[in-house]
């Protein structure tokens, strides 16, 4: 049985301009596992990852009241250190936003800003992330190129090599692959396999299929709310809600 | 527009282009009428001034009561006001313009400063010479002073510099901070190694248009620190010193018997420092448009 | 590392609100030179139609006169030259040709308004006293010339950002029911970016009303109160001009040194409501924090 690296309880939140994404969220997100979010949108998946990384805090927030407890700390306590929360719990966004510098300063940002200054440290956490989000191979030799110049999804694993840079425990992914070709969204299915070893995944697919394919826990999220949860291929095959039954069979998407 | 009767559509089609035949004619008869001018008095400049060039003219002192010899003291006096005014002006108008662009909240205290500013850059330059008079010269008591002068040519200066900064900053994608904090890096550390050194050559160009109005302008330094006669090169920023635009108004006005091939030196002497900046931040703008990275 | 970031975010911080501060100063310091005035003389004296600082006349009301005058005239030539210069380059010329013009108005813009005046001195003065057959070729006529010379960049440029604000899909529209260009400019366009040029005009009102050395040394300054057309032609003097022109020599603390900070202080107000006006014509959507990623 698998031990749980995040535990939500009683999450709310609503913005300052009435929008209200996630009402009263219970779930627990397992350690070394990939968790899956998926639903309509509009669900809250995207306003929830932004919550576990406090990314939120950027937003104009009325309301944002429940616990996070990640390894049993409420990581909505005033008293958090934020920028440390962020190193510990990375996110990839849905589209590739490489930062205007070299592939190597991309990776190497997370770090210089945490205070490394051993070059040889650096480079060598370089080539790791690069080598686990199955990246290096293609542009080990052009790494002070503008990352601007690679397709979008080599744009795509630089940003995923990026977090793991970090050595983060937690990864967070906002529809990952919407915007990538079936070839790289492959890849970094496979990668998010055989990396969970090491890390604990929390997924919001942007279609059902890759939700199906990839998940070892899946939510359906409806309109802030988690109706269901079940282990793997089981919440697809067998849901026990209507509402999950109605959105996997397409009758409204 | 009024309706018409299909057979009347080819004389109202032959109507309406005749009227914008007419109508661009005049704006490109208004355009020349313009442009003209620009063109006239820069070459007028340069060629009734190109005879007074010289090596001597540039790098000596003045002679026969400035009828004769060279402007190195106005234009060694008019490098040291840039430099002071520089000094100032940027680092205070590029923070100014850091805070509104990433740290003001949306709030009336933020409206007042943005208010602030316009009014500042409205005022006019003879408004900031009395001002300069009456804060640098004589309360703080620098007197008629290269530094009385730089200070108020500083906040002349700053309106232009610090809306420039915003908006190049603003210009920068917001994602990019986004990024740059989810990766773990300060509010500070994203700016500092992320947006501000792209938003860099828009700031530049704004610093230079900046500053090269504050090489051009008399009446700030009208009675704060410029004068007609100096003997030496100002030593000090306590001294008074000459300068460009002030040396042209009295040599072109005041001084009988001038040469004028020397004042249509002189003159050309600030018209090519100002082009020059010109076509630098001209420069910066094409190169950094080139470069960009999204 | 920590207590550095904080150090860098409180000076920029300050550094955000220094605007308010400096502008408050101005205020405070014209107030401290210039409300003597108001007791050294009396209130109608101050208001007179005699400016005659050496027999203690002190009538500011020819000094505002000329100031209108030379304003409301270069307007009337710059107006209807900037706006049709910028129509002809945001709407009709071909990308080449604006690439040429476009540098050459930014050229003019920065072209030191005392240069303005030295060839207003020496070519367009005389030009004007020979073609009129005056006495004298510096009249307020000649000084409107070149504050329109002067404002022109302005205009241009405000004007142009306004044409290009307009949205494409409203000259689409037009021309999807078969309105000709010129139809399109002149009905759709134009209107559109009405408060656009409204802005423009402001700003190049305010321009021409706070310039000094340009007007200084081509108007005659001769503080005559306008009462008959030929006034126009004959020598005039701004506020501007006679701060400027005075301020050296009076004596610190005397009444014609209050005054002249007097009339600054209504050059100051004068300008504060121009650029405010101004602002609030072109309130511009703020990028904001909805345009994230996901």
């Amino acid at each position: 049985m698998s031990g749980v690296k995040i535990s939500i309880r009683d999450l709310h939140l609503r913005y300052k301009d009435g929008k209200h994404p996630l009402r009263v969220i219970n779930l627990d997100i397992l350690t070394n596992k990939i968790n899956v979010a998926f639903g309509p949108s509009g669900g809250g998946k995207s306003s929830l990852i932004r919550v576990l990384n406090r990314l939120i805090d950027l937003s104009d927030v009325e309301e944002l009241s429940g616990e996070v407890l990640l390894d049993g700390k409420n990581i909505l306590d005033a008293d958090v250190d934020v920028i440390e929360l962020r190193r510990r719990v990375g996110v990839v966004f849905s589209r590739p936003i490489p930062l205007p510098m070299t592939i190597a300063e991309n990776i190497s940002f997370g770090m210089e800003v945490a205070g490394e200054k051993d070059k040889k440290k650096i480079a060598r956490q370089v080539e790791h992330a690069l080598r686990q989000a199955v990246l290096w191979d293609e542009i080990y030799d052009r790494l002070d190129d503008p990352a601007y110049s690679l397709s979008g999804g080599q744009q795509q694993r630089l940003c995923l090599a990026r977090v793991l840079a970090l050595e983060p425990e937690v990864v967070l992914l906002d529809e990952p692959t919407s915007a990538l070709d079936p070839v790289s969204t492959t890849k970094i299915e496979e990668f998010l396999e055989k990396a969970k070893e090491e890390y604990t995944f929390f997924l919001a697919p942007h279609n059902q299929q890759q939700a199906a394919r990839v998940s070892d826990f899946a939510a359906f999220f409806l309109q802030g709310e988690m109706v269901e949860y079940g282990v793997g291929e089981e919440l697809f095959f067998n849901p026990k809600k209507k509402e999950t039954a109605d959105y996997i069979q397409g009758r409204y998407g | 527009m009024n309706l018409i009767s299909f057979s009347e559509a080819p004389k109202v089609k032959r109507d309406r282009n005749r009227i914008q035949k007419i109508g661009f004619a005049g704006l490109r008869l208004i355009t020349v009428v313009t442009i003209l001018p620009i063109l006239g008095i820069v070459a007028y400049i340069v060629a009734k001034g190109i005879p007074a060039l010289s090596w001597e003219f540039l790098s000596a002192m003045p002679r026969d009561g400035m009828r004769a010899g060279g402007i190195l003291p106005a234009i060694v006096g008019t490098l040291y006001l840039m430099i002071g005014t520089a000094a100032v002006s940027i680092p205070l108008g590029m923070a100014a313009g850091i805070y509104l662009a990433e740290y003001a909240p949306d709030n009336w205290w933020t409206r007042l400063i943005r208010i602030a500013i316009i009014s500042l850059a409205g005022v006019p330059s003879v408004v900031y010479g009395l001002f300069g008079l009456g804060l640098f010269v004589l309360f703080f008591q620098f007197g008629i002073s290269i530094l009385s002068a730089a200070l108020t040519l500083s906040i002349m200066t700053l309106p232009v510099i610090i809306s420039t900064t915003e908006e190049a900053l603003r210009s920068v994608p917001y994602k990019f901070r986004v990024v740059g904090v989810s990766l773990g890096g300060t509010q500070w550390q994203t700016i500092r190694k992320v947006i501000l050194p792209q938003a860099l050559p828009g700031i530049m160009t704004g610093i230079i248009l900046g500053l090269e109005r504050a090489v051009g302008e008399t009446a700030p330094i009208l009675f704060t620190g410029a004068t007609f006669f100096l003997p030496h090169l100002p030593s000090s920023p306590l001294d008074a010193t000459m300068a460009l635009p002030y040396h042209i108004y009295v040599i072109s006005t005041q001084i009988p018997g001038m040469p004028i091939t020397i004042q249509y030196g002189t003159v050309l002497v600030l018209l090519a420092i100002v082009l020059v900046m010109d076509i630098i931040a001209s420069v910066i703008r094409s190169r950094a448009r080139a470069k960009r990275q999204w | 590392m920590k207590k550095t970031e904080k150090l860098i975010t409180n000076t920029i911080r300050i550094a955000g609100s220094s605007s308010i501060l400096f502008v408050m100063l101005i205020f405070i310091f014209l107030l401290k030179e210039g409300l003597p005035a108001l007791q050294d003389i009396s209130f109608s004296t101050l208001f007179s139609k005699r400016w005659y600082p050496i027999e203690d006349m002190y009538g500011i009301l020819p000094l505002i006169s000329g100031s209108l005058i030379v304003t409301i005239f270069s307007m009337v030539i710059a107006l209807p030259l900037g706006i049709g210069t910028a129509i002809y380059i945001g709407e009709i010329a071909p990308h080449n040709v604006k690439e040429i013009l476009k540098p050459m108005v930014e050229v003019l813009a920065g072209i030191p308004s005392v240069v303005l005046g030295f060839i207003g001195v020496l070519v367009l003065s005389p030009l004007v006293r020979t073609t009129l057959n005056l006495p004298t070729g510096l009249t307020a006529l000649t000084g409107s010339i070149l504050l329109a010379l002067i404002s022109i960049p302005t205009i241009v440029s405000i004007a142009e950002d306004a044409l290009y604000a307009v949205p494409g899909s409203y000259r689409e529209a037009a021309y999807a029911v078969g309105a000709t260009q010129w139809q399109v400019i002149w009905y759709i366009v134009l209107p559109a970016a009405r408060s656009g040029i409204l802005n423009a005009v402001m700003l190049g009102v305010g321009r021409s009303l706070g310039e000094t050395m340009a007007v200084m040394m081509v108007t005659g300054n001769a503080p005559t109160l306008f009462s008959r057309l030929e006034a126009f032609v004959s020598p005039v003097r701004t506020m501007t001009a006679t701060i400027a022109s005075e301020m050296g020599e009076v004596a610190s603390g005397s009444a014609h040194y209050h005054v002249l900070f007097f009339i600054g202080i209504i050059l100051f107000l004068f300008s504060l409501v121009v650029n405010i006006t101004s602002s609030s014509l072109s309130m511009r959507p703020k990028r904001g924090k909805d345009q994230v990623v996901s």
